[in-house]
C-alpha cells in the first residue's frame, strides 16, 4: 500500500463484494503453486481449483472458469497456461515467471528422484497397487472439480437449459463417442461464444 | 533404465530443440496430446530412446505429483543419460522443456495480457463466458475418460467405485484432497481395487 494508512479512501468500498485476497509477493505466488503442483497426482487442475477459489479465495469461480477457458483453448500445458495466466493478473510478466517456475521448478526435481528409485520398486505388487487407487481418486477429483463448477451456470447470461445442454453435449462427444478435442471445441465452444456475444450489450 | 548409446553431436541438440518448439504450438489440449508425433521422432526416425523408455517416461510421471508436462523432463534426462552422462542428462531437460514451454508460453501471455486490456470488449466477454459451458464438460469428460481407462469393467469394478466415491466427497465436502489421495493408495496398496 503506497497511501498512509489514514487517508481516506478515494471511493468507498461495496457493501456487496468485498476485495479478494491476493498474492503478497513474487515469493507467495511461487511458494503457492509449488505446494499446490506437489499436491497434485495424475492431475494438477483439482488442486489449482480448491487453493486458488475456496481456499486462498484469490479468484471467484466465475474467474477460474473464465482463465481456465483461455488456458485450454491456446497450446500449452493447460495447468501451466493457468498458472501463466492467474501470475500474469497480479504482478504481469514477472508474476508469470514466478508461477510457472513454481508450478515446473521443484516438480521437476521430484520426478527425476522417482525416475532414478522406480526400477527398483516397479515389479512391487503394493507400490503398483497403491499408483491404481491414487489414479482411481484422481479421476474423480476432475469429474467433481467440473460438477462445483457448474453451479455457475445458473447466473450465466444464457439461460440454463441452453448451458447445460451444451455442457451435456461436450460430455457425449468427448468421454462417450471419443470425438477429436479440436472438432468439438470448434463446434460447441464456437456455439457458446456466438450465442453469449448475441445476448451481452454490446 | 538400461536404453540404447548413443551419441549426440551439436547439431542434435539443436534439432531436439527445434523439434519440441515445433510440438509446443502443435500441444492444443496439453503436451500429451502430442505424444505419438514425439515417440515417432525420437523412437521411430532419431532411436535416441527405447519404446520401453518412453511409456515408462509417461507412466511415471504420471504417478509423479506435478504437472502432467513433467514427462517431457523425463524424456530429455533419459535422452541425455543414453548420451552417456549426468551433464548431457541435465542438458537434455533444458533443451526438451524450453522448447516444449516457450512458444506456448509466449503466446498465452500475449493473449491473456491482450484480454486483460480489452475486457470490456463485447467479443472477449462473450468468448471467456461463452466457454464456461464447454469447459465444464471437458472436465467432466477428462475424469470420466481417465476413470474407464482400465480394461476389464467386471474386475475393475471396484476401481470405478473409487472414483465415483472420490468424487462425491470432493463434491460434497471439504477434506484436504491428499487425504483422500492417500486412502486411494492405502486401499490400492491392500489389494482392494
Amino acid at each position: 500500500m503506497t497511501s498512509p494508512p489514514d487517508a481516506p479512501p478515494a471511493f468507498p468500498p461495496s457493501p456487496v463484494t468485498p476485495p479478494l485476497p491476493r498474492p503478497r509477493s513474487l515469493t507467495d505466488l511461487f511458494v503457492a503453486f509449488t505446494l499446490l503442483a506437489l499436491q497434485g497426482f495424475g492431475g494438477v487442475l483439482p488442486v489449482v481449483q480448491r487453493e486458488m477459489v475456496e481456499r486462498r479465495r484469490w479468484m471467484t469461480q466465475e474467474d477460474f472458469i473464465e482463465e481456465w477457458a483461455l488456458a485450454q483453448t491456446m497450446p500449452g500445458p493447460n495447468v501451466v497456461n493457468l498458472s501463466l495466466v492467474i501470475g500474469n493478473r497480479y504482478f504481469g510478466l514477472r508474476g508469470a515467471c514466478a508461477a510457472l517456475l513454481g508450478m515446473l521448478l521443484v516438480p521437476s526435481l521430484v520426478v527425476l528422484a522417482l525416475a532414478t528409485v522406480y526400477a527398483r520398486f516397479s515389479a512391487n505388487p503394493h507400490v503398483a497397487g497403491a499408483l491404481r487407487g491414487m489414479a482411481a481418486v484422481t479421476a474423480g477429483m476432475i469429474a467433481a472439480t467440473g460438477i462445483k463448477l457448474a453451479a455457475t451456470l445458473h447466473r450465466h447470461p444464457l439461460p440454463l437449459q441452453l448451458t447445460a445442454t451444451v455442457a451435456v453435449l461436450a460430455i457425449v462427444g468427448l468421454a462417450f463417442l471419443r470425438l477429436p478435442m479440436l472438432l468439438v471445441l470448434a463446434v460447441l465452444g464456437g456455439l457458446g461464444c456466438v450465442l453469449t456475444y448475441r445476448t451481452l450489450k454490446p | 533404465m538400461t536404453g540404447a548409446q548413443i551419441v549426440l553431436g551439436w547439431h542434435d541438440w539443436v534439432d531436439l530443440f527445434a523439434h519440441y518448439l515445433v510440438l509446443s504450438l502443435m500441444s492444443v489440449g496439453g503436451a500429451i496430446s502430442t505424444t505419438t508425433e514425439m515417440h515417432r521422432y525420437l523412437v521411430e526416425q532419431q532411436g535416441w530412446l527405447t519404446p520401453q523408455q518412453f511409456s515408462d517416461a509417461i507412466a511415471i510421471a504420471q504417478a509423479a505429483p506435478g504437472p502432467n508436462v513433467l514427462f517431457v523432463a523425463l524424456i530429455g534426462w533419459t535422452v541425455g543419460l543414453n548420451a552417456g552422462s549426468h551433464v548431457a542428462a541435465v542438458l537434455g531437460v533444458l533443451v526438451t522443456m524450453t522448447g516444449i514451454m516457450l512458444p506456448s508460453s509466449l503466446l498465452v501471455l500475449l493473449a491473456a495480457s491482450w484480454g486483460q486490456r480489452n475486457r470490456e470488449l463485447r467479443a472477449v466477454r462473450a468468448f471467456k463466458q461463452g466457454m464456461a459451458p464447454l469447459v465444464i464438460g471437458m472436465l467432466i469428460s477428462t475424469g470420466i475418460v481417465l476413470g474407464s481407462a482400465h480394461r476389464d469393467p467386471a474386475n475393475d469394478w471396484p476401481l470405478y467405485a473409487l472414483s465415483v466415491a472420490a468424487a462425491l466427497v470432493i463434491w460434497r465436502t471439504r477434506i484436504h484432497l491428499l487425504w483422500l489421495l492417500g486412502a486411494g493408495a492405502v486401499i490400492g496398496a491392500l489389494g482392494f481395487v
